[in-house]
């Protein structure tokens, strides 16, 4: 994928904004670079999720750097996996979720009027919790399946080439390629999930989101795919999502802790900053009885 | 020393421990046990009169249940006593199961397999007089040509209706479907399920009329009425196995970006596939068996008639079905084309299934092998 198409206006047409009548979208005029641009910070602000009447998040104002990797912790049931997929409106999915407030990915608000949530997800891909490769397709297909979905007419020679990046990308490559062709299933829960962070990367996102990717893995596999995102990091703005909280000690850059009062009420961002320092010296006492593993 | 305590000893003690071991029916007494029930029965039916074989089932597999009950409960406990009344039970209960199946087969088999010759699979009804002279002579003759290639045009008619149409009528239910719309379609669809095939043959006559004429019956017609009784099975059987899709694939199509539309085309349609395959056999093979509503709707015919748009068409049901009402002179020969036909009508579902299976292996994930 070249710059041009990465960096296309997520805008299916140009209208006038509802919200600020001043305020005209006019995506040409905002500079993007493509994945390797360093534009690619995402501005969430005052940002509410809501499935039907109830409100699962609660204004959530974070700006997530460029190619850095933003690690979400908290208890569970807090918000954040439905905070993450809100990013590339994947919470969708579910009937009823809305959400007021904005994101805003390299100055695009992914919520405007005329955005399509299937551009969306070119530009934000995800990696979920359990590894979910296609079980109909080979390796090599699970790859290049969402350059070959989103009916791209690619020469083989072309995937051949997008394959081999990927799963290098992925430190996969050497360990599946003398057989591409075999079903993707086959492989361990590690490696499936790596099978599954080269699929999402060949598409070649400017973001990728990543949901407890470790939780069902064992310890060797978690460090395999650790060192793979803090190389992924050069190229890819991540945000992961973790119960693990040393996981995101040894990775991330920026730690956020969401909370919630009680069931029934809705999560929250109760503060985000630099991982050291959240580890260490966070502002609030929540936090800190959190990671000190006080509670939850 | 109190209960506590023994367990307590026997948990520090192994010598005081109580045994991992049971006592056990033995092979040999739980055969005992078998003949004993079958003897009883013989016994009851002798006294009683003349013996009957299916009175001595009844009698013994009951009496085999209790004894079983009795004697384990005696020697093996109350746990292990259950168990095994629970296994005869369900055993017995298949053997019901597949007798009605294997009777079947055995009698179509060998009253049909007689009349399974060239002239059967090659000629039609229209039989000269020397044809039914040479049949008074307990020559073969007449066959079912007609109606084989009759039963293969509406039933592929219909397939061809119902298909699709369950097809899509499932893909909107699983993947776009809510409200009461959805509902009031599944509602529907449940309704048609229930539909009797007589019903289904009428309506399918009545809506030819208003396109053919008065007293029009033809192959379509046919093809509609079967397609009405096929498409609610084939929208139930699609809409379960669509929802064994896991959701997770779905996700995962739509976080690469890609539209809903092709998910379903290349990620769930293509894990469903065998199962959606199983599924349109078994409809299928509901409904190549129906006799009343292509009575109605296709009416009879003597000959090969391959359009389904003009004329009457003859399906093996149909024919089975006049060659045992209508059999003519001798009788036998009558008879016998209509175990024939009923066994390629057999055959042809067996081949249908066999077809069926072999595809869905093919077709099936490889990962889901």
């Amino acid at each position: 994928m070249d710059t041009e198409t990465s960096g296309a206006p997520l805008m299916m047409t140009q209208r006038t904004a509802n919200r600020g009548e001043t305020e005209m979208i006019e995506p040409q005029a905002i500079p993007d670079a493509g994945p390797t641009g360093a534009s690619n910070r995402l501005e969430v602000s005052d940002l509410s999720i809501y499935y039907g009447d109830f409100r699962a998040v609660e204004g959530v104002s974070m700006e997530i750097e460029a190619r850095s990797i933003t690690a979400l912790i908290g208890p569970s049931g807090c918000g954040k996996s439905t905070f993450l997929r809100s990013l590339n409106r994947m919470h969708e999915v579910i009937d009823g979720a809305r959400v007021e407030g904005s994101v805003r990915l390299a100055g695009q608000d992914l919520y405007g009027p005329g955005v399509d949530p299937v551009e969306v997800r070119r530009r934000v891909g995800m990696v979920f919790q359990r590894p979910n490769p296609f079980p109909t397709m080979s390796i090599y297909d699970n790859v290049v399946a969402g350059l070959r979905l989103n009916s791209k007419r690619m020469r083989r020679s072309e995937t051949d080439v997008a394959v081999e990046r990927s799963l290098r990308g992925a430190n996969l490559w050497e360990e599946v390629k003398d057989r591409l062709d075999k079903p993707g299933s086959g492989l361990s829960g590690g490696q499936q999930q790596r099978l599954c962070i080269a699929r999402a990367t060949a598409v070649e996102p400017d973001v990728l989101l990543m949901d407890e990717p470790c939780s069902a893995l064992d310890p060797i596999s978690t460090l395999a795919i650790e060192q793979l995102m803090l190389k992924l990091k050069q190229d890819y703005t991540i945000v992961i999502v973790t119960h693990n909280m040393q996981q995101a000690a040894r990775v991330s850059d920026r730690t956020g802790f969401f909370n919630i009062e009680g069931t029934g009420k809705p999560g929250r961002l109760i503060e985000i900053d630099d991982t050291t320092k959240m580890f260490s010296t966070p502002a609030e006492q929540a936090t800190q009885d959190y990671v000190t593993g006080r509670f939850g | 020393m109190t209960a506590t305590e023994q367990t307590l000893t026997s948990a520090v003690s192994p010598s005081g421990a109580s045994p991992l071991t049971a006592q056990q029916l033995s092979r040999a007494s739980r055969v005992g046990i078998a003949s004993a029930a079958v003897l009883i029965g013989l016994g009851i039916n002798a006294v009683l009169g003349e013996v009957r074989w299916g009175w001595v089932v009844a009698i013994a597999a009951p009496t085999f249940v209790l004894l079983t009950y009795v004697a384990s409960r005696l020697v093996e406990g109350q746990r292990r006593a259950v168990d095994r009344v629970a296994a005869a039970t369900a055993t017995m209960a298949f053997l019901v199961v597949m007798l009605p199946l294997i009777s079947v087969l055995c009698t179509v088999i060998s009253e049909g397999a007689s009349r399974l010759d060239g002239t059967f699979l090659t000629g039609d009804l229209r039989l000269t007089p020397e044809d039914l002279m040479a049949q008074r002579e307990g020559v073969a003759a007449g066959g079912a040509y007609h109606a084989i290639v009759g039963t293969l045009i509406i039933t592929g008619l219909a397939a061809a209706i119902a298909v699709p149409l369950g097809l899509f009528t499932a893909i909107y239910l699983v993947e776009y479907g809510k409200g009461r719309l959805a509902r009031a379609i599944t509602t529907m669809v449940d309704v048609m399920t229930g539909i009797p095939s007589i019903v289904a043959g009428l309506f399918a006559y009545a809506l030819f009329i208003l396109i053919f004429g008065p007293g029009s019956r033809t192959g379509i017609a046919g093809g509609v009425a079967l397609s009405v009784l096929m498409t609610p099975v084939v929208v139930r059987s699609a809409e379960e196995m669509l929802k064994l899709v896991p959701n997770e694939l779905r996700e995962a199509s739509y976080a690469l970006g890609v539209p809903k539309w092709r998910t379903i085309v290349k990620v769930v349609l293509p894990t469903a596939i065998a199962g959606i395959l199983t599924g349109v056999t078994l409809a299928i093979a509901r409904v190549i068996g129906e006799t009343a509503p292509l009575l109605i709707a296709a009416g009879v015919a003597q000959s090969s008639n391959y359009n389904p748009f003009d004329g009457r068409m003859t399906s093996l049901p149909v024919f089975t079905y006049y060659q045992y009402v209508q059999p003519g002179i001798p009788t036998d020969a009558g008879v016998a084309r209509a175990w024939a036909a009923a066994l390629v009508l057999v055959i042809i579902v067996a081949v249908l299934f066999t077809v069926a299976r072999v595809l869905a292996w093919i077709l099936k994930p490889a990962g889901l092998r």
